[in-house]
């Protein structure tokens, strides 16, 4: 499957990342080896296979409905870049 | 005092021929003799830890005598400390206090462990040489133009170098056992399930699992003592019973069958290394094992569903390193996407946003099923090999690594460092416990031999290393640092 | 041309559980922001969801409650999108094993007539925080508080065919979950939420035309204008001879009109895959019997039982078990006043005027089921006449005091006393002689405006009957 920097600039939008013009031809080649090696996979066939999803057989557990926390505001937005009355700030949100 | 091994500094406190203080302090003047040059820790935390060993000396007097009580550690920066920076190796948490601590890390403090500080990675594990980290790579001990291998790279440096008594590490693709093997010392990945993974921050959720790094199998076992278990803060925590894994440590390999995968002695592995880990199966045989070749069909694809599977959970997994709530912001962003994308982009390496690329593309519509279901279903495949082949084996012997470590910027080629995993990747795919154990030397380096159980076959893959370790010495092999110090 | 418009939707309801759906961080409305924010919750690195168990036996009592396959195995997924009130940069839902399957729903509209409507299914899935666009020096603000609290989101068959049968399954669908008692599905609140999905095709035409998604509407008078102006705008634009574009857009109720919602260069792109941190979700026929077995009486077993046992109409049994409050409302004073007839009328008539005229729900209305119970109680005691009553009534939406007290404080009580009621009789005949030739001479409606004076003289509270039956007698 071909990858060229249109893809590139695809992909780097839906995962948010900046690429500039300058690294994109790099970034383009390193995932087009990358991606050369993944399709060594399309050499088998899998058609009747079942997919693993994860290693672990098992079915999930749960929890009873319990409020087993409480509030950390000030503490947790400590960590924040940037804080005020309680809110975590941001770029303005336009919808 | 320093170079012994958990369960010699355990019985040395106990005896009384040192207190954890003064055990303490000389690995904090070890660190600081040396961390320099080597550039293992990130973080040093010399005077919780030596609150820490007060306690444990006050515990001791009386009358604890909990098997790792005073043993000083470091933890692999991947592992949240509550009120200590919590890096990941990245400068997207290079100023992020955890805010509480991993699971891991609080069976540690409760068995009254030290924590001496947090250990040098490469950026989110991604990486195999630990030249990915943001606090710049990690030296060999054993010869510091070389890497130590990767992720856990810091972790491994530390205790061939005697910076610590032991150390965690985590392993998705290799990241435990490949730097073991690289720096000469003892790395074992325990099934997928058997350590929480709560306040261990992801890379590849069905993947990662986190592990001992430390001086001998014997070590490695209480040190799983005091890690694995049920967790109900980690849904994937398996619910199976632990069991004391240094009690089958004392059990003959007499009967005991080896699978020797034909495709791990295959085209790309070294000479030397080929040499070790014959020899040390003919070390095997002495003990009464036998050997047999087995076939895993499906191994060279390994590297290839890896590389759909961890970069697809990691380009979700890093999703909230967004600037918002923790972790670095860019300067000035102009607007909401401005944000995303130059907080994401300054602060994450490239490996790391190479893979998170990688993963979002073979997510994106049209291609998962080429890419993320194939990859399941290969990963079905491999499974299903590693089953077949313990119907007729106990243990899977091979390689670590198919070389030594190899030098400081050697590889700059991503896919190149992919297959440094060739051999270590698959038992991550199937879950399945391995450990590298040092198994001889070429050219002055460290060879890394590595054992694979069953599911859940902790102890016995513990036991085939340690009776190996009773049989040799080259677990007890220690680089010359006398030059390297100041 | 003719045309046909095809109807979705996909409801959220907020279970209302006491934690959130991964998390034991409390999950009230209302509290103050990011108070219920924890480390999980804000996706701190490391952390990991653990799943909470009432929110799957919330999910299988609502599909239980519509009839619907109930997945044996529920499967969680991650759905990957950027916003600031997403804090992990993903949603967990569940894409291809739902925790509901098909069902369906009957829907009553406002002719009497009712409908079925197909229900595709029900998913599990966390919820978003908010962002809050008050001005902080040109920034917004996140709350997170929301995050991460338990969502069932609805998805219908497109069967719906108009506005006002989509309004009518939004209030069947309102009506089972707090039956349930799963969710306070307030709009206003945003614990049930609506996206609509329009389309409109030639009538016969079987293909479906291109749709449009309407986002978030926080009321069942919204969904209809919406749906109306959407419907309008797409045949407006077709018989232009333009065509319908697949978009997402607002409802903008001020302007009454729908308006296309900012796309991205790059369509979105969710990049569901199976969440590694949970496991398959897996229950037996014993865990759903168990489920089965808590189930309350839902809205259309009940609206057939009160027919049948207070005798009322179809409409009225359909009125009064709309909303579950009402029900029990009705039901409680119905026995206790004993007259299940003149209560509907109450309830359907001077207490559904109040709560309209207010704009309150029934929980909030002045007149509580004991006192209206009352009320009635005393008309049929002949304490007070049913006029007397509506001043009582009226009384009581100001004062909170019992009946009784009130009648007697207001000397309202019903004057039954032969005495009394023969001085008044007297006086009337007095008064109204010419009337009262009119009767003797056998006009036998003038005895209504007789009694008429009599109660007038009496402000009311003269027992009519009483009246009628002296004036009779006197004027033999």
């Amino acid at each position: 499957m071909a990858f060229d920097r249109s893809e590139v600039e695809k992909v780097a939008h839906l995962a948010r990342l900046h690429i500039s013009d300058a690294e994109a031809d790099e970034v383009t080649s390193r995932i087009t080896d990358i991606l050369e090696l993944i399709d060594k996979m399309q050499s088998v066939d899998t058609d009747s296979v079942e997919p693993l999803a994860h290693p672990l057989d098992v079915k999930q557990r749960v929890r009873p409905d319990q409020v087993t926390e409480t509030d950390r505001r000030e503490q947790l937005q400590k960590l924040a870049p940037e804080a005020e009355s309680g809110l975590y700030l941001v770029p303005k949100v336009i919808e | 005092m320093i170079e012994k091994t958990a369960a010699e500094l355990a019985s040395a406190l106990n005896n009384g021929e040192i207190s954890s203080v003064e055990l303490t302090q000389a690995y904090l003047d070890r660190i600081s003799a040396h961390n320099e040059q080597l550039n293992a820790f990130i973080t040093v935390c010399e005077e919780s830890a030596l609150n820490q060993a007060k306690a444990a000396d006050e515990k001791r007097a009386n009358g604890d005598s909990t098997p790792l009580l005073g043993v000083p550690m470091a933890h692999k920066d991947i592992f949240c400390t509550e009120g200590v920076t919590t890096s990941c190796g990245s400068r997207m948490l290079h100023n992020f206090i955890a805010p509480y601590n991993a699971t891991v890390v609080e069976n540690f403090n409760a068995a009254g462990a030290v924590m001496l500080g947090k250990t040098n990675m490469d950026e989110f594990a991604m990486g195999s040489s630990n030249e990915t980290s943001f606090f710049g790579p990690v030296r060999n001990p054993w010869d510091l133009e070389r890497v130590p291998g990767g992720s856990s790279g810091g972790s491994a440096a530390a205790i061939a170098a005697d910076l610590c008594g032991m150390a965690t590490g985590t392993d998705t693709g290799g990241s435990i056992r490949q730097p073991a093997a690289f720096c000469g010392i003892t790395g074992f990945k325990p099934s997928y399930g058997r350590v929480s993974r709560w306040g261990m921050i992801a890379f590849a959720s069905s993947l990662d699992q986190a592990g001992p790094i430390c001086k001998s199998a014997e070590d490695a076992a209480l040190m799983t003592n005091v890690m694995a278990g049920l967790d109900i803060k980690d849904s994937t925590s398996a619910d199976i019973a632990t069991e004391d894994y240094t009690a089958q440590l004392g059990q003959s390999l007499e009967g005991i069958k080896i699978g020797i995968p034909k495709q791990h002695f295959a085209e790309g592995l070294s000479t030397g290394v080929e040499q070790s880990i014959r020899d040390a199966l003919a070390e095997y045989e002495k003990l009464g094992a036998t050997l047999k070749e087995i076939d895993l069909p499906n191994n060279h694809l390994s590297v290839s569903a890896y590389y759909v599977v961890a970069p697809a959970e990691a380009s979700a997994n890093l999703s909230r390193y967004d600037g918002v709530r923790y972790g670095y912001r860019c300067e000035n962003p102009v607007d909401l996407e401005d944000m995303y994308k130059r907080t994401r982009s300054e602060g994450f390496g490239d490996e790391v946003k190479r893979r998170i690329m990688v993963g979002t593309y073979a997510l994106s519509a049209g291609f998962y099923d080429a890419y993320y279901r194939k990859a399941q279903k290969i990963r079905r495949l491999i499974k299903n090999d590693f089953d077949a082949a313990f119907k007729d084996v106990d243990v899977v012997i091979g390689p670590t690594s198919p070389h030594t470590a190899f030098k400081l910027g050697a590889k700059t080629d991503p896919v190149a460092m992919y297959l440094e995993d060739i051999y270590t990747i698959a038992v991550n795919l199937a879950g399945l416990p391995g450990i590298s154990i040092p198994a001889g030397m070429s050219d002055g380096l460290p060879i890394g031999m590595h054992i694979v159980g069953n599911d859940f076959a902790e102890s016995r893959v513990l036991n085939v290393a340690h009776q190996f370790q009773l049989a040799t010495d080259w677990h007890k092999q220690k680089p010359d640092l006398s030059g390297a110090g100041s | 041309m003719e045309w046909e418009t095809v109807i979705g939707l996909e409801v959220h309801v907020s279970l209302s559980t006491k934690s959130k759906l991964f998390s034991g961080t409390a999950s009230e409305f209302g509290a103050d922001p990011n108070t219920q924010a924890n480390i999980f919750d804000l996706a701190m690195p490391g952390t990991l969801p653990v799943f909470n168990e009432e929110a799957l036996r919330m999910a299988v009592k609502f599909g239980l409650a519509i009839d619907a396959e109930i997945g044996k195995r529920s499967v969680f997924d991650r759905k990957n999108y950027f916003y600031p009130d997403l804090p992990k940069g993903y949603q967990v839902t569940q894409l291809d094993f739902p925790t509901v399957g098909k069902g369906s729903l009957t829907i009553n509209l406002e002719d009497g007539s009712e409908r079925v409507i197909g229900v595709t299914r029900a998913h599990i899935e966390e919820n978003a925080g908010k962002s809050l666009h008050e001005d902080f020096h040109g920034m917004s603000g996140i709350d997170l508080n929301r995050a991460g609290e338990p969502l069932l989101e609805i998805v219908s068959e497109p069967e719906i065919r108009n506005a006002k049968e989509a309004v009518a399954y939004l209030k069947k669908l309102h009506s089972i979950v707090r039956y349930l008692d799963i969710s306070d599905a307030i709009m206003a609140q945003g614990s049930m939420r609506c996206d609509v999905n329009v389309s409109i095709r030639p009538k016969g035409e079987t293909e479906l035309g291109t749709r449009t998604e309407i986002k978030n509407i926080n009321s069942f008078r919204f969904v209809e204008k919406a749906i109306n102006s959407e419907v309008q705008r797409q045949q407006d634009v077709i018989e232009d001879g333009g065509r319908v574009v697949q978009e997402t857009r607002r409802y903008d109720a001020d302007r009454d009109e729908t308006f296309s919602m900012r796309s991205k260069e790059f369509a979105n792109d969710y990049r569901y895959f199976p969440e590694p941190d949970l496991l398959p979700v897996e229950i037996d026929d014993d865990y759903i019997d168990a489920v089965r077995a808590t189930l309350p009486e839902l809205p259309d077993a009940r609206k057939t039982r009160f027919a049948a046992d207070y005798g009322l109409s179809e409409y009225d049994a359909g009125v009064l078990t709309a909303t579950r409050e009402m029900a029990e409302y009705f039901e409680s004073v119905a026995k206790d006043s004993g007259d299940a007839k003149l209560t509907a009328n109450w309830v359907m008539g001077d207490l559904q005027a109040l709560l309209n005229k207010n704009d309150w729900t029934i929980d909030q209305s002045p007149i509580q089921a004991d006192r209206l119970a009352t009320l009635i109680a005393r008309i049929k005691d002949n304490t007070i006449s049913g006029k007397i009553a509506k001043t009582v009534f009226e009384t009581m939406i100001e004062d909170s005091a019992g009946v009784d007290e009130i009648i007697e404080k207001q000397g309202l009580k019903q004057v039954t006393d032969s005495g009394a009621i023969e001085k008044l009789v007297d006086e009337v005949i007095a008064n109204n002689p010419d009337q009262v030739q009119q009767f003797k001479d056998g006009k036998e409606q003038v005895l209504g405006y007789l009694v008429g004076q009599a109660m007038k003289l009496s402000q009311g509270k003269a027992n009519p009957g009483q009246v009628n039956q002296l004036l009779r007698e006197k004027m033999q």
